[in-house]
């Protein structure tokens, strides 16, 4: 991982010129390189950028470390596809409700695969940090746990008070990868409900991946600026992504297929890491792209779950 | 009227809720505790889940499987970065943090991260979650278990999330100086921590449960007073009203052992 110097010096290189930077989901994540480290938004399965992801296991890209604030399936599918050798997070598992996942057991006791545990609010404080650009931050957390043994986290006297406090140290990952309600086509992105880390990881990153549930026009994001989560000269990349979290949920335009994802579980219930391996092959190699994934389900239940978000939310 | 362990623990749980607090709760028993103390004597209880949302109102036929999701936050008054969520609770925002888990030791110390050695492990579990932020900083912590051997254990493996950590001062000495330890609240007592000590000590036994049976199906040797009360049994109401919460029993059905 780059450090907080170098973050600097690759963020006052960026072009901030206000351009398009429209392009499709295959070039956008061939901005990812092998080995990178990358920040994934949304947590569990709540705006985590799905169709992201499942494009970047087709492209099969390699030695990746991911690291997100609280990780469902999304995590596993990294793990599982052989894309990320690492994992930063809080929490690795499908849903409460199915138990310890067996993936990332497999993977992490065999050290198939590294799971670098934090907290998670020490998560967040991470992406914070980068997002301000200094090296760490203090926080009551971690501290009397054996997670700051075994955490680059250190314990320090606070200067002032004299207090013992906890440092963590800043996340800059070399790629965020975002998924949003809408942007336009320069990157400004907007954010409704659920803000997660998101706005921390677009500035904490090296380069940024947005992916929009729409693109809207730059005087729609003018005439709503309180809604705009990352400004554009984060953003280097912009694509267009309806249903971009599906299986997982968009804060008010779509809940998540609940019925699909305890699909998804119960492939790692049954046979664990191959079970895991055999989804990705027929739902993720199966299709080319997210549409094609998309249309493996009938439309109903894609508009099923539009309508109970509605419900949901009284509209 | 009946009832089954696991709704004999979420009503013990919201009984000691108090009204005009804050409470973080965790997903599962901790959410249906919490709007059941809402419905009953804590009707000013503010709840705060973990995604961020700042007392929202959950639609009890459309219970959520998460903290984070669309379920969790409707009616929500705000929904804060999860930066901003656990620095009002680090502030000193929330009077009460209220999780489940999965092995404990004598010093109420959680661990969610490895059965075994840390490099080696026999079980890998998912990790902490928000969990060790809550226990580090909310004001008042009450935990709930289902009370097994297995799970009351002498020494966790890991402290993914500390109590009383070793016992006596050593919480406050590892720098953890505000919030500790309220309630453990399980199917079978109800426990909290020994003022001097930080140990497990009996407070209360569930109807028809005696100190004697508590101590088999705790694994270390647990404080217990001459004189332990027994709680009154959950109400009729308040057992109605739980249910109609939870019509599907997603969280109020009984553990398996």
């Amino acid at each position: 991982m780059v450090d907080f110097v170098e973050a600097r010096k690759i963020v006052e290189k960026k072009d901030k010129g206000m351009k398009s930077k429209l392009m499709s989901l295959k070039d956008a994540v061939k901005l990812i390189n092998d080995g990178d480290l990358i920040a994934i938004g949304g947590c569990m399965y709540s705006r985590s950028p799905i169709a992201a992801l499942h494009e970047i296991i087709r492209q099969k890209k390699s030695n990746l470390t991911v690291s997100k604030a609280l990780t469902s399936f999304d995590g596993e599918l990294m793990l599982a596809s052989g894309c990320a050798k690492g994992i930063i997070t809080s929490w690795l598992s499908v849903a409460v409700v199915y138990g310890v996942s067996k993936v990332m057991r497999h993977l992490v006791q065999n050290r198939l695969a590294a799971y670098e545990e934090w907290s998670h609010y020490t998560m967040a404080l991470r992406f914070k940090a980068g997002a301000m650009g200094v090296p760490f931050l203090p926080t009551l957390s971690l501290l009397g746990s054996d997670m700051i043994k075994h955490t680059s986290a250190k314990e320090i006297t606070c200067p002032f008070t004299g207090q013992k406090i906890a440092l963590v140290p800043a996340l800059f990952p070399d790629v965020g990868v975002i998924h949003v309600h809408a942007a336009d086509e320069y990157g400004n992105a907007q954010i409704e409900g659920y803000r997660f880390c998101d706005e921390d990881i677009a500035r904490a990153s090296s380069k940024v991946i947005v992916t929009a549930e729409k693109i809207v026009s730059n005087n729609k994001i003018r005439r709503e600026p309180d809604k705009t989560a990352v400004p554009f000269f984060c953003v280097d990349a912009v694509v267009e992504v309806p249903f971009g979290s599906y299986p997982g949920e968009c804060y008010g335009l779509y809940e998540a297929d609940l019925k699909h994802i305890a699909e998804y579980a119960q492939y790692g219930i049954d046979k664990g890491l191959e079970g895991a391996k055999e989804y990705i092959q027929k739902y993720i190699h199966g299709t080319a792209s997210h549409e094609e994934f998309l249309s493996t389900f009938p439309l109903s239940r894609l508009l099923d779950r539009q309508r109970t978000v509605r419900e949901i939310l009284g509209e | 009227m009946e009832y089954n362990t696991a709704e004999l623990v979420a009503v013990m749980s919201s009984r000691v809720l108090e009204d005009n607090k804050t409470i973080f709760a965790g997903a599962g028993l901790p959410l249906v505790s919490s709007i059941l103390a809402q419905k009953t004597r804590a009707p000013h209880l503010t709840i705060i889940f973990e995604g961020g949302a700042v007392a929202p109102e959950l639609m009890s036929d459309r219970l959520p499987y998460s903290t984070n999701e669309v379920r969790t936050a409707r009616k929500a008054i705000m929904i804060p970065t999860q930066f901003d969520i656990f620095s009002l609770q680090q502030r000193g925002y929330v009077d009460y943090g209220f999780l489940g888990g999965a092995q404990i030791d004598m010093y109420g110390n959680l661990n969610t991260t490895v059965i075994g050695p840390y490099e080696k492990p026999v079980v890998r579990l998912p990790g902490p979650g928000g969990a060790n932020d809550i226990i580090s900083t909310c004001n008042k912590i009450i935990l709930s278990l289902h009370h097994m051997k297995r799970s009351f254990i002498p020494k966790v493996d890991y402290i993914t999330s500390p109590s009383y950590i070793t016992g006596g001062d050593s919480r406050r000495k590892s720098g953890l100086i505000f919030g500790s330890l309220y309630k453990v609240i399980t199917h079978l007592c109800i426990m909290s921590p020994d003022e001097k000590t930080g140990r497990l000590k009996l407070e209360a036994v569930h109807s028809g449960v005696t100190p004697e049976q508590v101590q088999e199906n705790t694994g270390f040797e647990l404080l217990i007073p001459d004189k332990v009360p027994t709680t009154e049994p959950p109400t009729e109401r308040e057992l109605t009203l739980l249910r109609a919460l939870d019509p599907e029993k997603r969280y109020i059905t009984p553990k398996k052992e």
